[in-house]
């Protein structure tokens, strides 16, 4: 089963490479974002084919290693 | 006092930070992170500096499953010395030895330069040589440096003097250069015996290297 796990960092947390971004885009002339946020999407092909078993499994992953949780928040998508 | 200083893959600053010790007289010996077990009777873990596994996923996100590591949380729930330099600050973080967490440098550039340091609290063994509110020189290089916590943690970190160095210019005005919340460029647990910060004391031992303000720091730990 397929897994997309997104990592962001959470709301309120100042985002120094969206912000980065943002910036660029407003040099390019891209005036009409109001705001950039940049998190990165881990993709896991794993072997479990129970839904919410693998949920559970995913979960623990993130709050162990795939995320930060005192910084960020994770989604995790089946795929 | 015997020194471990332990070497993970992508660890830089593992033979600097023995030569300072080594300097101030003391034996050291470098673990690799597949070890399981501390030396016998270590005093001081050190966990220098550098870029652990790459910094892949996050800076020190992976380091901390190393097995060695187990050895090292005992150590500091025993009550044993620990300090962590740099990417070694940053595993303290990620192991939950310390609290907050690390984000990219607000300008989102590595930063590599002296930078002035203001002594906040000196009460630990750490800065037991320093005195609270002494500005003092010490280079930082890191892109990872910008300390979070949230408004409680802060609350806790400043009533418990667990803040040890702000970033501040020669005269010791609050001076930024990552982002860090309240400047922050040092801090310690609660039981002040592990210690956590990202400027590099062991590159500031001798006055031939422009400081040797960071070895009255190391040499806390000296009895």
């Amino acid at each position: 089963m397929k897994v997309i796990v997104n990592v962001q960092l959470k709301n309120g947390v100042l985002d120094p490479q969206g912000k980065a971004v943002h910036h660029a885009l407003g040099s390019l002339g891209f005036n009409g974002v109001n705001d950039v946020r940049i998190g990165k999407q881990i993709l896991l092909d794993v072997a479990g084919t129970d839904a919410k078993t693998v949920k559970e499994e995913v979960t623990k992953m993130c709050e162990e290693l795939l995320a930060n949780t005192v910084i960020e928040d994770y989604t995790i998508e089946l795929a | 006092m015997k020194v471990a200083v332990v070497v993970f893959p992508g660890t830089n600053c593992e033979v600097d930070t023995k030569h300072a010790y080594e300097t101030l007289g003391q034996e050291v010996e470098l673990v690799w992170h597949k070890e399981e077990r501390l030396p016998q009777e270590v005093d001081l873990v050190v966990l220098p500096g550098g870029f652990s596994y790459g910094d892949y996923l996050r800076s020190a996100a992976i380091a901390k499953f190393s097995p060695i590591m187990k050895e090292v949380q005992s150590h500091a729930k025993k009550g044993g010395y620990v300090l962590g330099i740099c990417n070694g600050f940053q595993m303290l973080l990620e192991m939950g030895l310390l609290p907050g967490a690390m984000k990219r440098n607000a300008n989102v550039h590595f930063v590599s330069k002296y930078h002035h340091l203001k002594v906040e609290n000196s009460t630990n063994q750490f800065l037991r040589h320093l005195t609270s509110g002494q500005i003092i020189n010490i280079p930082i290089a890191h892109g990872e440096g910008n300390y979070f916590i949230d408004e409680t943690g802060l609350t806790s970190l400043r009533a418990n003097n667990q803040i040890l160095l702000t970033y501040c210019d020669a005269q010791g005005n609050p001076q930024n250069p990552n982002g860090s919340v309240a400047n922050i460029a040092g801090i310690c647990n609660e039981a002040k015996n592990v210690f956590g910060l990202m400027p590099h004391p062991e590159r500031a031992i001798e006055a031939l290297l422009g400081s040797k303000d960071g070895r009255a720091m190391l040499e806390g730990f000296v009895a």
